[in-house]
């Protein structure tokens, strides 16, 4: 029933480079004698604005894949493309300034530092990227009110409820502008109203255009997402109903 | 990464842990006073050494008698014998014999009983010539010193140290006052001036009188003509060794001694007795130090196994600052900076006890310590590289852990 119609040949615009390019990553992780093969060749890519679920069992690799995202690891084999640069084969200085300038992480942890207040936490990647101090706390004070949290500024991580606390951690992830946000298992040490509020948060993020890659185990919460990528004995997979 | 906002992220991890860098700086901390104290209790002793032997006199010769070889080969000590007469002393103040030598003063002494009034004290009573004033550069509190006259005339007249005339007449002015040497009458015409010393023999206690008059009414018996001490003072510094020369040559002649070596009294310069004190001094100073130095290398390891169980313990955080966007070399800085801080305030605080006790101290122990402004510079910077020396290696621990495995572990 489709019929193809002949019209003028329009040269497409070139559009921007997807924030992730995977190109037949594999790692493999030598203890002794033993070789674990924790990606065994993935190769995938995320646009720009996209909210992406990765899923998948633990020891499926999501993890590992995880670390390669975010530039805490390189590939054994393959390419990684960060927003048009290629990483996978760059210096430990290198590595530091892509995780500065390009990604904000969130932690299942949290990982805040207990001895600084929420905006001397939130200031840190800007302190490493050398920023003046006064424009830091400014851009701080800036995030923490995004996340709704502009009146706990002076209060340290121990003064915060877990809810609280992740937000303080999503406030550090925004605060640089990274071209990707990975919140790895972000909810899995909240109780489900703050789950729903930090998931809410996330999404709220995306809709202002950020990108966002979600690791989690739960399928609900990857139900959240765009777009969810299945993670199995280091092999990824796309479910066709995921696509819409 | 600015290193205002290093030390700032170093000086948060020290107060985040006060226990522990507490802990860790009282090691450097008692390193650095020990080595400020020891140092400042060598440099003092030497101080109290060379004032004591300065106040003796200046460019002065002091010859002793001993080391006689008696009829029998039997040699006597330094000190032991009584070879030296008035008529050597009155031979070194000649010109003509000795021209380098500016003058010579001859001391007799005993011990006797001064009696005033109810009061009485038993001190040392020496007999000596009007030149030992100015030959032992001491200075008059009050009244006149000894004259020619008095030694010519045998006068019954004694000048006090300022101590003995506190002793006998308290705050009354002893001058034109009358006092008993072991019961015979005696004037007091003056009274020295303290020299504050506090050696083996306190110069403030002592009563002068005329050398005639020492021999004639309070020495008597066959040693009467002996003398135990002569000081000479050289004409000036650059002499020294010539009036040495010419003390020694002129006293072997009068003596009949052909050879140094069996001469029967010693001469000892002011110089000598310096140099032989310091030396003893410097040796204990050395060993001193030596200890003081191994506690600061103590302290440094102590710096070192706290920065490395630091490390240990914040390995989440140097993950999370490294998955923050921290180079390797940001993170050494961070573990640097901490550990030279800790190293430094150790010192500061080291360096303010040891000036402390250099102050406190000699209330208790009776010996001077010099506070040494080159040793408290010395030892902060010392602490300093200290604290520096030994973060090297947590440091670098901590630059190459692997941002991953710093993360994972819980």
């Amino acid at each position: 029933m489709t019929t193809w119609l002949p019209g003028p040949v329009i040269e497409p615009l070139p559009a921007p480079p997807p924030v992730i390019a995977l190109a037949g990553v594999t790692k493999t992780y030598r203890g002794g004698s033993l070789e674990v093969h924790a990606l065994r060749g993935i190769t995938l890519q995320i646009e720009a604005g996209e909210y992406v679920a990765v899923m998948g069992p633990s020891g499926s690799g999501k993890s590992t894949l995880m670390n390669i995202l975010g530039c805490l690891d390189v590939p054994s084999t393959g390419t990684y493309h960060l927003a048009g640069e290629d990483v996978s084969r760059m210096s430990e200085d290198q590595l530091a300034d892509v995780r500065n300038r390009r990604i904000g992480f969130v932690f299942q942890q949290f990982n805040l530092l207990p001895s600084l207040s929420a905006w001397r936490n939130v200031e840190i990647p800007l302190m490493y990227a050398g920023v003046p101090r006064h424009e830091r706390r400014e851009s701080a004070l800036a995030a923490l009110d995004r996340v709704g949290l502009a009146d706990r500024a002076e209060h340290r991580p121990g003064e915060l409820s877990g809810g609280q606390q992740q937000r303080v951690a999503v406030a550090r992830a925004l605060v640089g502008g990274p071209d990707l946000i990975l919140a790895d298992e972000p909810t899995g040490n909240l109780d489900s109203v703050s789950s729903a509020d930090v998931l809410g948060l996330l999404s709220e993020l995306h809709g202002t255009g950020r990108t966002l890659v979600l690791i989690t185990h739960e399928e609900e919460i990857a139900a959240t997402a765009g777009r969810m990528i299945r993670m199995r004995d280091g092999y990824a997979s796309e479910p066709l109903e995921t696509y819409r | 990464m600015s290193w205002a906002d290093t030390l700032r992220t170093g000086l948060d991890a020290i107060r985040s842990h006060r226990l522990r860098s507490g802990l860790t700086m009282l090691g450097i901390l008692i390193g650095i006073a020990a080595v400020i104290l020891t140092v400042g209790l060598g440099i003092g002793a030497q101080r109290q050494v060379s004032a004591q032997v300065q106040a003796l006199g200046t460019n002065l010769l002091i010859v002793s008698p001993g080391s006689s070889t008696g009829t029998g080969g039997v040699r006597g000590g330094f000190g032991s014998a009584s070879t030296l007469t008035q008529a050597d002393a009155e031979a070194l103040g000649s010109r003509a014999a000795a021209p380098d030598v500016a003058a010579v003063a001859a001391t007799s002494s005993t011990s006797a009983t001064l009696q005033s009034g109810a009061t009485n004290w038993t001190t040392s009573v020496v007999g000596t010539s009007p030149s030992w004033l100015s030959v032992r550069a001491r200075k008059m509190a009050s009244g006149r010193f000894l004259s020619t006259s008095d030694d010519q005339s045998v006068a019954a007249v004694a000048v006090l140290g300022s101590s003995t005339a506190t002793e006998l007449f308290g705050p009354v002015d002893p001058v034109g006052q009358s006092i008993t040497v072991d019961g015979k009458p005696f004037g007091v015409i003056g009274v020295l001036a303290a020299t504050g010393s506090t050696g083996a023999t306190n110069e403030d206690d002592q009563a002068i009188i005329p050398m005639s008059t020492a021999q004639q009414r309070v020495i008597g018996g066959s040693s009467r003509t002996s003398v135990q001490t002569i000081y000479v003072q050289a004409a000036s510094s650059q002499v020294m060794s010539a009036a040495y020369q010419e003390t020694e040559s002129l006293l072997l002649a009068l003596h009949g001694i052909d050879t140094a070596a069996n001469a029967d009294f010693t001469v000892t310069s002011q110089q000598s007795l310096v140099s032989a004190a310091s030396s003893v001094d410097k040796t204990l100073t050395i060993l001193l130090a030596g200890i003081a130095a191994i506690s600061l290398l103590v302290g440094g390891i102590g710096v070192m196994n706290i920065m490395l169980v630091s490390v240990t313990e914040r390995i989440r955080e140097i993950g999370l600052r490294k998955a923050l966007g921290a180079r390797p070399r940001l993170i050494r800085r961070q573990f640097l900076v901490e550990a030279s801080v800790l190293g430094l305030a150790g010192g500061v605080l080291g360096a303010a006890v040891g000036i402390l006790g250099a102050h406190l101290l000699p209330a208790v122990i009776s010996n001077p310590i010099a506070v040494s402004v080159p040793a408290v510079v010395g030892s902060i910077v010392v602490a300093l590289a200290v604290g520096l020396g030994f973060g090297v290696y947590p440091a670098g621990r901590a630059a190459r852990l692997a941002p991953i495995d710093a993360l994972r572990s819980d």
